[in-house]
């Protein structure tokens, strides 16, 4: 079944040699059209959710209209199509992350239902009395609190890696932290707060000198940068689509193969058995031992097509540009007085966090409201992080490929109007 | 102001609720409070803790301390000054009515006069993710008082 997004080729040739055409890549987004209070919306909110391209929505439209069924049961030709069409996603993810083999992708909501499932079924079976789990200090909530319920019901350990005042981990930390109860390395790979790229390689072989499986939280990696789990050696890694200009409510769990044959069932439903009788039943073989009940199965073709448009572009000229636009922002933002980024990192993306003067994020966020300029403000999930800089909050402004120099040149010129306000 | 004209931003930040954001009134620590209350956003991070010291049914010392945006520090502080030498049941009224402000509705002119300071907050009501912030420190106060009255019948 060929995509259900012709455009995805129109725009895969719209990419002209050299000059990355932001403009073009514009028309793709039909909700930058938008205007809020007015004016015309400047959209600096990715790193919570990115918005969607025509082709995605065009996908979940055909798909609803044209072929809606549900996948895996039956023989008649709607949901045959349906089926092809959703392990055809299941192909397209395998081949984003540069995974070998389609049974190592685990269809899931997103990140944290893709963690849970690790935290479950790997967790309960491999963790146990006085057991050690390692984590950063800039993990997301839902990261935290995932291995802290592990940790209380079994008698294990949190770990923390501390991180220094740029928002870098202290790796010689990480290495005195790894020891001989270590069961579980899990690590974000791009922090939501603060923008900060973790070495994950190096985390990952030092845990593997040890014998440690490793997690890597990708939900805001994905979108940003190009992802080698084979590369990588990574263990586990999860996303989500809605971050990756997918709809939301689908994401995937990669595991190794060996690891994932080796674990229980998460949840259980339909789909996840292969018999069923009232003394025994037999799990499904990979993937769908871990996918109970009727998938997003909508959710996952309109990834599909979000991947296939992403491919049309290519990530790597994506980030090229991206990381050009984070460079122009950190510049005009550093020359306002007063304000104060959280997060240098030396590897960084996407991210610009920061505070100014003693002006609350809420009220940042109002005024930038207010002339159609869309930030988080807030502790964006990751308490510890602003405890860690003695901060409440932060504002946080996230990009994507589609920003422009002028929605930066909007966002200093709206931080100027909050301050006018409040001098 | 020149640069920007009159509109809804000028209407929620007005010059009463920036004046007590700067320089809070009665953000003090009370002794032996009669009614403490910590109300907490934990969506936002915001917190104001209510201290009340009364005396003979009447509010003698009113304090609070906290963190979070310009609108529930504002608010708390407007707040501690209408509540003074108030007995609990005009506390509770003037709560009632300032919710009823912020909630929509259309205040008699007795009432509007009757808030003083806290009918700046009006502009609030425009934007509908603050107006919790607005009513951070009421929650604090009816919950204290809730709490007061339920120790006093045990």
């Amino acid at each position: 079944m060929t995509t259900a997004n012709p455009r995805a080729n129109e725009n895969a040739s719209g990419k002209a040699a050299g000059a990355f055409d932001v403009a073009r890549i514009r028309e793709d987004f039909p909700i930058l059209k938008e205007k809020v209070h007015g004016k015309p919306l400047v959209y600096l909110d990715n790193a919570a959710t990115s918005q969607k391209p025509r082709v995605v929505l065009d996908a979940l439209e055909h798909y609803y209209t044209t072929e809606n069924a549900n996948v895996h049961r039956g023989v008649h030709y709607l949901s045959q199509q349906a089926t092809q069409d959703y392990e055809a996603a299941r192909g397209k993810i395998r081949q984003l992350l540069n995974a070998s083999d389609d049974r190592e992708i685990i269809l899931v909501r997103g990140t944290t239902e893709g963690i849970n499932l690790v935290a479950q079924s790997y967790g309960r079976q491999n963790i146990g009395e006085g057991d050690e789990i390692i984590i950063s200090a800039m993990e997301h909530h839902s990261y935290i609190v995932h291995w802290q319920i592990l940790c209380q019901e079994r008698g294990a350990h949190l770990r923390v890696i501390p991180m220094n005042d740029d928002g870098e981990l202290l790796m010689d930390e990480y290495e005195k932290l790894l020891g001989p109860r270590t069961k579980l390395v899990s690590i974000v790979h791009l922090s939501n707060s603060l923008g900060t790229i973790n070495p994950v390689e190096q985390i990952i072989e030092m845990a593997h000198g040890r014998g440690v499986p490793v997690l890597i939280d990708g939900a805001q990696s994905t979108p940003h940068m190009t992802i080698d789990v084979h590369k990588m050696d990574c263990d586990f890694f999860v996303f989500s689509g809605h971050k990756l200009y997918g709809p939301t409510g689908i994401g995937a769990l990669y595991g190794k193969a060996d690891l994932l044959e080796s674990m229980p069932p998460y949840q259980s439903g339909g789909d996840m058995i292969k018999s069923v009788t009232f003394e025994k039943t037999i799990y499904n073989s990979l993937p769908y031992k871990f996918e109970a009940g009727t998938p997003n199965i909508g959710g996952a073709i309109g990834l599909g097509a979000a991947i296939d448009y992403i491919n049309g572009i290519g990530m790597d000229r994506m980030a090229a540009y991206e990381h050009e636009l984070l460079e122009y922002g950190t510049e005009r933002l550093s020359t306002i007085s007063g304000l104060r980024l959280i997060g240098t990192a030396r590897e960084k993306a996407d991210v610009l966090s920061f505070v100014l003067r003693d002006i609350h994020p809420h009220d940042i966020g109002t005024i930038l409201d207010s002339e159609g300029i869309a930030i988080r403000t807030g502790h964006h999930c990751t308490q510890p992080v602003m405890d860690r800089f003695s901060i409440p909050a932060t504002a946080r402004a996230s990009l994507a490929f589609y920003n422009t120099r002028e929605d930066i040149d909007a966002l200093v010129k709206g931080i100027d109007k909050v301050i006018e306000v409040f001098s | 102001m020149q640069q920007f004209p009159f509109d809804e931003i000028d209407e929620l930040y007005r010059k009463v609720i920036l004046d007590h954001y700067r320089s809070p009134r009665n953000m003090v620590e009370i002794g032996e409070p009669d009614i403490e209350y910590d109300e907490y956003n934990p969506v936002c991070g915001d917190r104001v803790v209510l201290q009340l010291k009364l005396s003979d049914g009447r509010v003698e010392e009113a304090g609070f301390h906290g963190e979070g945006c310009s609108i529930s520090q504002a608010s708390a502080s407007v707040m501690m000054d209408s509540l003074k030498r108030k007995t609990l049941e005009e506390a509770e009224q003037l709560s009632s009515t300032f919710r009823r402000l912020m909630q929509g509705h259309t205040l008699s002119e007795d009432e509007l006069t009757g808030l003083g300071n806290l009918a700046a907050f009006q502009g609030v009501r425009k934007f509908p993710v603050r107006i919790k912030c607005a009513l951070l420190a009421w929650t604090a106060l009816e919950e204290g008082i809730a709490e007061y009255r339920r120790a006093g019948t045990r």
